[in-house]
């Protein structure tokens, strides 16, 4: 009996102070997390403020020595943005850089998803080894390709005009579209397949009707890596576009905007703007998407 | 007229043989029980039926026609998988009509079959819900109403209640009975759990690494069990197990279990065992025919009395653990018939039930 009394005495306070340190460290991690979480958040949203504050201001203040990069101090403009849609080529680049990366994206997909699907799942000889090998391709940096790129593009008498992307992006797009696709479909349970084999469906069907449904998510993520290398490309379009028409939005900005040493910063911020929207508009939309479709078990068999 | 005929199947994954020369002839509207430990090839058999997996050697007949080469939708059977493997993206209605519109049945019969098979299932009420608005006995029951739909000629199940927790399997046991009651049509079902192989077959199957040890009605598996496998699979508590002598007694034969202990054998056996005498061999019993003194015209030598080392009280009855020799035996007793551990107990063991398994090839005498 008195054990259990003095058992009972002491834990108490130990608890105290236990439970005490416990919220102490609990606090201490989250203000560390806190400072780190303001100074990465400082560190990305910047250049973009910068870029926008820039974009507002007359080339007159943008010019002048004194005035504060950070502050809108003369009132802001939208001659920036005016003078770039309607006397520069920037709706044609933004016309192009739309056909290209629609095409790239319809293509990788279609590519990586069959790839996908035969690769992980129709198990034949070479299988793995050929998945491995699509995967290593990526490794290599587009900077060192494009050389080779240029003797087959000019061979095909596709050399300055925007069709060379097309053909040129998906060899970055599709190996890692297919890998990560390839790791999204092996977590879709086997019985799934089988269910579906013996309910009648051939592989097309089983593939269309069941595995694109239920790997959505990963298909959307896919997708947005895709659609962000096509939109962002610089060195593919820097090595094989000459004449403004075919020029696309991260060339011709670059190109159009700055010549010689003269770099029009107004127009390089608001086309930098400009550039930037859509991606992050289709990101805002899909992400949500996304998130529902990773959150609703949509793979739990 | 459904009929499933296995004829010497062989299955190898790479060099090992997972499933040795079965062969095995399910008739029409018969519920089979594929049964045994894990890893036993049970489960390999099964998809062998169905035409998931290739048979390395060996026949597979479904309707009297080889079916080796005919791929899993052409072979018209439906198959339930352990973890449902229902279509997450589609609701109830939809899993279970998928394999109809894929045939392209008209819309108004699959609505008529669907309608009937969630009726026998009693899910109605669910067929615009998607999987994970379901509880896992719901989801079992579209799996079933999934391959009700379809009308097939065999209905395979690959262990299709393990993931259910202890009451529900219970429940669904029962509703699996039912529904083959109502749709009768050839089933083969696969399990590790002995009690659903009793309860659910017409005839079962024991197997054990990837051979047939025995095939029977659950009774006669119950009652005369061939080999020691089996002897020991069926019935739980399992069966007791203990070294043994026969000796000669006068005209007939006694059995010694211990220094101390040795039981008069039955007189019918008497022939069947003479030849074994002074051999070792292993003494089979069933806790069930370990009993407190009962029956009128019981033979008083089979007696015994024994101290209890652990004692369970069930509710409806109680089971006593002892030692005799080196073994370890259960018995059933009466709850009210129980001393307690450490305690002496009378006990009464029913030799009409008794099994002789020879050692050298585990095969029962």
């Amino acid at each position: 009996m008195a054990t259990v009394t003095a058992a009972t005495s002491v834990p108490p306070v130990r608890a105290q102070s236990a439970r005490t340190s416990l919220q102490r460290s609990r606090r201490w991690a989250l203000i560390l997390s806190y400072v780190f979480l303001v100074i990465f958040a400082a560190f990305f949203l910047i250049p973009p403020y910068y870029m926008i504050v820039t974009s507002l201001k007359s080339n007159a203040e943008v010019a002048h020595l004194s005035s504060n990069p950070w502050l809108l101090s003369q009132g802001l403009t939208f001659e920036n943005f005016r003078t770039l849609i309607e006397q520069t080529d920037f709706l044609l680049y933004f016309k192009n850089t739309v056909i290209v990366t629609v095409c790239v994206v319809v293509i990788t997909m279609v590519v990586s998803v069959l790839a996908a699907f035969s690769l992980g799942r129709m198990k034949f000889w070479g299988s793995g080894i050929l998945a491995t090998g699509i995967f290593l391709t990526y490794l290599v940096p587009d900077s060192l390709l494009f050389i080779p790129l240029f003797q087959i593009v000019r061979g095909l008498g596709l050399l300055n005009s925007y069709w060379a992307m097309v053909l040129v992006y998906p060899t970055l797009t599709v190996p890692f579209c297919t890998w990560i696709m390839i790791g999204y479909f092996s977590s879709i349970p086997k019985e799934l397949d089988e269910a579906a084999m013996i309910d009648g469906a051939n592989h097309m069907q089983m593939l269309l009707r069941i595995f694109i449904p239920v790997a959505l998510p990963g298909i959307i993520a896919a997708t947005i890596f895709a659609f962000t290398v096509s939109w962002a490309a610089f060195v593919y379009p820097m090595a094989f576009l000459y004449s403004s028409d075919q020029l696309v939005l991260t060339v011709g900005t670059v190109t159009s905007l700055i010549r010689a040493d003269v770099y029009q910063w107004g127009m390089l911020m608001a086309g930098a703007l400009l550039a930037a929207a859509p991606p992050l508009i289709i990101y805002a939309f899909l992400m949500d998407y996304y998130i529902a479709g990773l959150t609703a078990g949509a793979t739990k068999g | 007229m459904a009929d499933v005929a296995l004829r010497d199947v062989v299955k190898r994954f790479d060099n090992v043989e997972a499933v040795r020369q079965i062969s095995l002839d399910i008739p029409d509207k018969e519920f089979v029980v594929l049964v045994g430990p894990s890893g036993c090839g049970k489960s390999t058999t099964l998809r062998m039926i169905a035409g998931l997996e290739e048979a390395s050697a060996g026949d597979i007949l479904i309707d009297g026609e080889k079916v080796n080469d005919v791929p899993p939708k052409d072979r018209d059977i439906a198959m339930v998988f352990q973890n449902y493997a229902l279509y997450p993206h589609m609701t109830v209605f939809e899993n279970m009509s998928f394999g109809l519109r894929l045939r392209r049945f008209p819309k108004a019969q699959i609505r008529e079959r669907v309608e009937q098979a969630a009726k026998i299932l009693d899910i109605t009420d669910l067929l615009e819900r998607r999987p994970k608005q379901l509880s896992g006995g719901q989801r079992q029951r579209v799996a079933m109403g999934r391959a009700i739909v379809r009308n097939p000629k065999v209905f395979l199940f690959d262990e299709p209640l393990s993931n259910l927790d202890a009451k529900l399997r219970v429940q669904m046991r029962t509703e699996i009975k039912r529904v083959h009651q109502k749709v009768k049509t050839t089933t083969v079902y696969v399990t590790h759990d002995q009690v659903e192989a009793m309860t659910l077959a017409d005839r079962v199957v024991v197997m054990n690494g990837g051979r047939i040890e025995q095939i029977g009605t659950p009774q006669e598996l119950y009652h005369n069990p061939k080999t020691r496998f089996v002897a020991g699979f069926i019935g739980s508590p399992a069966m007791n197990f203990m070294p043994a002598r026969l000796e000669t007694n006068g005209s007939g034969l006694s059995l010694r279990v211990s220094d101390k202990l040795a039981f008069p054998v039955p007189a019918g056996r008497t022939e069947r065992y003479r030849p074994h005498v002074g051999k070792d061999l292993t003494f089979g019993l069933r806790p069930e025919h370990i009993t407190e003194p009962r029956g009128e015209g019981r033979d008083p030598r089979c007696e015994f009395t024994v101290n209890l080392d652990v004692v369970e009280p069930m509710g409806m009855e109680t089971m006593v653990f002892f030692t005799v020799g080196n073994t370890e035996v259960c018995g059933r007793v009466e709850p009210t018939a129980a001393s307690g551990p450490g305690q002496p107990m009378r006990l009464y063991a029913n030799l009409n039930h008794m099994h002789l398994i020879d050692p050298a090839n585990d095969q029962v005498l």
